[in-house]
């Protein structure tokens, strides 16, 4: 690619880009983002390159690798183009098929399509499946249109135009106030207003100054920030440099996790594309201004995504927190002016500058304006990335977009905002979610991890993983949030382990109290919320595992136990020999019992017994009733007996 | 340097741009209990026992008055029952670690800790750091440091450096707040095995 000079020059090119491209010729897009590249998409490519060379049909087809679609539940994802014909799970051996059948002869092959599992009926393109027709997807969108790895794919729907924009039709500041007026909250986690952030920065004194992309995304579960890097990292560029240019920055870092090693590659392509065009480096598309670009690799410290610890690791310190004030604004990088924000704040920006603040927050609700990606995960039908506006109902996003629970299983809650969000029951599943309404209900809207849990969610269980997590994760600088969570830790794990006390609950509250209130960061000062939402919103669970050392969803091992109902077992045989500790005792036509001693409750014979038995019980909370005695334990099959 | 006033339990108090909270009330006499604070070392904020509540923009807070620069018209109250509450809170903590030490003692005591609150942890070690800083910023050889981070983080003497220059130093034994046990004690495992001089310690 060549140099762009002027905002004239940029628009000839994409025009010039656009007329060599014919949108009647036929193209096949392969989603190769993380989630498809686990699930085989590499191979996929590879076929769909030998098929068309083996059909003759190079140089009429158009092969594209695009970004992460978000229904990774069904990836690899291809899409046939002109027609946009979607089709899901597609394994290598489909491609013959899809070339002679669709690119060849435009039919549809049938097998292929999105099948809802309610109705039956088929879907033929994405805009069809319920997955992606109640979603809004402004700055996730793209993503399935363009080859990350091309900027001319980027240019062709438009990329950059806000970055000439803004240089050549706004001033520094009358960028601050369209982001203002958008009314941008931060997506990483805390909504603190963007626009403010920025005009702090500008309006702070110095020279040097700095802005930072933060790309350490550390939610167990959530990759929206992955997705975005790996699937369209130039909008984050772009939003990026047109930050740099309201604030008064010329240098800025993009900090990524250096176990995302697409999103490492992708961006180290796109800053080097970014300066042969001149949209990095001296005098930016001729307007005078210049601006460069580094990128930092994490070493995966889920700490070093607060924006202070991020501050100290890319100064070469372990990551700890500084505290607040100074503010990064006044004092951050090198102690110089710094503005930080998450990868999905920096790519919302060319969006408004494009459209403007009032179309921006058309969308939404009062507070919360925007779209948001979230990581819709655990136990829901479809997993994967969702971009939906502010003020859509969580009912909405599990069962409209989510697709409800799988296996005919109920509801149990929602976890949001990662290690440090809150759990929300049913009674709560139709507040708006928006930063606000969230904080009510005692949860967070984080940097948008979303996990669904069903009645078999023990959720003591799932507020000891978290805090287990934290544990791992604090930096360990600070008492409340070290200590805190060390002894909070501890009380779930005896209080999972059928260990707990009058008292337990109470203490653990106390407890949150203090690391919520005392501790040095937002890593500490959240950490209680899984432990608070839980306590509640399910208070009953704990007082079932502390007073009666039962769990009611069966999941704390020690509290449970299996035992073969010996009016059901058929001495089928099947559990003794899958059992991996020969705990089970019997032989054929002999009622099999479990020696609880032996046990260690893996759970295997009551998955393996079959459904029409249903011999193996889980128990929880009462004495695993006596084993009958060995002469009573034949069965004498009536067909036999005759 | 321009003044500021600000209000500390009530007390009009004059102080110069730049200070903190902590040193503001130190100068005029206000008390306020520190763990890991150190006159020759910059401001670190780990122990927490510093806490106190500030009003700022209508706004009550907890926060940690070394390190809070002090702002004009600013309220802090070094008691009230939130901070009583928290600093007990944090002693309990602590004397989880360190149950006999009579700098935690005495704390406990004006603070009603109870020192059996939580189960004995193995280390006397509360991390206030002052060892780790002192000979960082003060002697300058980082001869002690921090390893493993979360409830795994403790203080670790660099067997290498520790063994040309502990011995005659010690200064850091006697900073420490539980005692110079857990110091002692770290340095002698690091100094019984030393690594053998003809094994080059690897590269990160």
């Amino acid at each position: 690619m060549r140099r762009i000079n002027s905002p004239a020059d940029l628009e000839g090119l994409r025009k010039d880009i656009l007329s060599k491209r014919n949108r009647n010729k036929p193209c096949i897009t392969l989603c190769s983002g993380t989630a498809c590249h686990a699930s085989g998409s590499e191979k996929v490519a590879a076929a769909i390159e030998q098929e068309i060379e083996k059909q003759g049909l190079k140089g009429e087809v158009d092969f594209r690798r695009t970004g992460c679609h978000g229904f990774c539940e069904k990836g690899p994802i291809a899409v046939i183009y002109p027609e946009e014909i979607c089709y899901l799970q597609v394994m290598p051996e489909d491609i013959s098929e899809i070339t002679s059948r669709t690119l060849k002869e435009k039919k549809v092959v049938d097998r292929l399509l999105y099948v809802d599992p309610n109705t039956g009926e088929k879907a033929t393109h994405e805009s069809d499946i319920p997955f992606y027709k109640n979603q809004e997807r402004l700055v996730f969108g793209p993503n399935r249109r363009i080859d990350p790895k091309s900027i001319e794919d980027y240019l062709a729907i438009g990329g950059y135009q806000a970055l000439a924009k803004a240089l050549f039709e706004m001033t520094p500041e009358q960028v601050i106030r369209e982001v203002k007026g958008a009314n941008l909250r931060g997506r990483g986690g805390a909504g603190f207003p963007a626009g403010m952030k920025w005009e702090a920065a500008r309006n702070a004194p110095g020279e040097t100054k700095y802005v930072i992309v933060n790309c350490d995304e550390g939610d167990p579960g959530a990759y929206m920030d992955r997705s975005l890097m790996e699937g369209n990292p130039h909008s984050v560029l772009e939003g990026l440099i047109i930050g740099a240019y309201a604030i008064g920055s010329h240098e800025g870092y993009i900090y990524v996790r250096q176990e995302y090693p697409l999103a490492v590659e992708n961006v180290g392509i796109a800053i080097k594309q970014a300066e042969q065009c001149g949209f990095l480096g001296e005098n930016i598309l001729g307007s005078g201004f210049d601006f460069t670009i580094q990128m930092h690799r994490g070493a995966g410290a889920f700490v070093c995504g607060e924006e202070t610890s991020l501050l100290m690791s890319l100064e070469g310190k372990a990551g700890e927190p500084r505290a607040r004030p100074p503010y990064p604004a006044t004092k951050g990088l090198w102690d110089k002016p710094t503005n930080i924000n998450n990868v999905e704040t920096w790519a919302n920006i060319p969006f408004i500058i494009n459209k403007g603040a009032d179309f921006f927050t058309s969308i939404g609700t009062e507070g919360s304006k925007g779209t948001k990606i979230f990581s819709l995960v655990g136990k829901v039908n479809n997993t994967g990335l969702v971009e939906v506006p502010m003020g859509i109902t969580l009912r909405d996003i599990i069962y409209k977009v989510g697709g409800g629970i799988p296996g005919g299983k109920k509801f149990k809650a929602v976890q949001t905002g990662g290690p440090s969000g809150g759990c929300i029951p049913e009674e709560h599943l139709d507040i708006e979610v928006d930063f606000d309404e969230l904080a009510q209900v005692g949860a967070i809207m984080g940097s948008g991890g979303m996990i669904v849990m069903d009645e078999d969610t023990c959720m003591v269980d799932v507020a000891r993983y978290f805090l287990a997590f934290l544990a791992d994760e604090s930096c360990g600088k600070c008492v409340p949030c070290r200590e805190g969570i060390r002894q909070m830790l501890k009380i779930l794990t005896n209080i999972s382990e059928g260990k707990g006390k009058e008292g337990d609950i109470e203490l653990l509250v106390e407890l949150s109290e203090t690391t919520r209130n005392a501790s040095l960061c937002a890593l500490g000062k959240t950490a209680p919320n899984p432990v608070l939402s839980t306590i509640r919103y399910f208070r009953d669970e704990y007082e079932a595992h502390i007073k009666e050392k039962r769990c009611p969803a069966y999941v704390c091992k020690e509290l449970i136990s299996y035992y073969i109902d010996p009016d059901t077992c058929q001495a089928c045989m099947i559990c003794l020999r899958k059992c991996p500790v020969e705990a089970i005792v019997g032989g054929k036509n002999q009622i099999h019992v479990i020696d609880q001693e032996k046990c260690i409750k893996c759970g295997t014979c009551f998955e393996v017994c079959p459904p029409r038995f249903g011999a193996v019980k889980k128990i929880s909370g009462e004495p695993v009733p006596p084993p009958i005695p060995e002469e009573a334990r034949t069965i004498i099959r009536k067909s036999k007996a005759k | 340097m321009s003044k500021i006033i600000l209000q500390i339990d009530e007390k009009k108090v004059e102080a110069r741009e730049g200070m903190t909270i902590l040193e503001a009330a130190h100068s005029v006499g206000i008390f306020i209990p520190t763990l890991c604070h150190h006159e020759k070392l910059e401001p670190y904020g780990a122990c927490r026992i510093c806490t106190v509540e500030v009003e700022t923009h209508g706004r009550t807070n907890l926060i940690a008055s070394c390190l809070y620069p002090v702002e004009q018209d600013l309220v802090v109250r070094t008691r009230s029952e939130k901070v009583d509450k928290t600093r007990k809170m944090i002693l309990e903590l602590m004397l989880a670690h360190a149950p006999d030490d009579p700098a935690l003692q005495d704390l406990a005591k004006e603070y009603g800790a109870d020192k059996n609150r939580f189960e004995k942890e193995p280390s006397f070690c509360i991390l206030c750091g002052l060892c780790v800083r002192y000979c960082a910023e003060v002697k300058k050889k980082n001869a002690v440091g921090f390893v493993n981070r979360g409830i795994r983080r403790e203080i670790s003497f660099i067997p290498e450096i520790a063994s040309k220059e502990c011995l005659n130093c010690k200064e850091c034994f006697s900073l420490c707040p539980t005692g110079a046990l857990q110091a002692a004690f770290v340095l002698t495992e690091a100094l019984a095995f030393p690594p053998p001089p003809s094994e080059p310690v690897p590269d990160e």
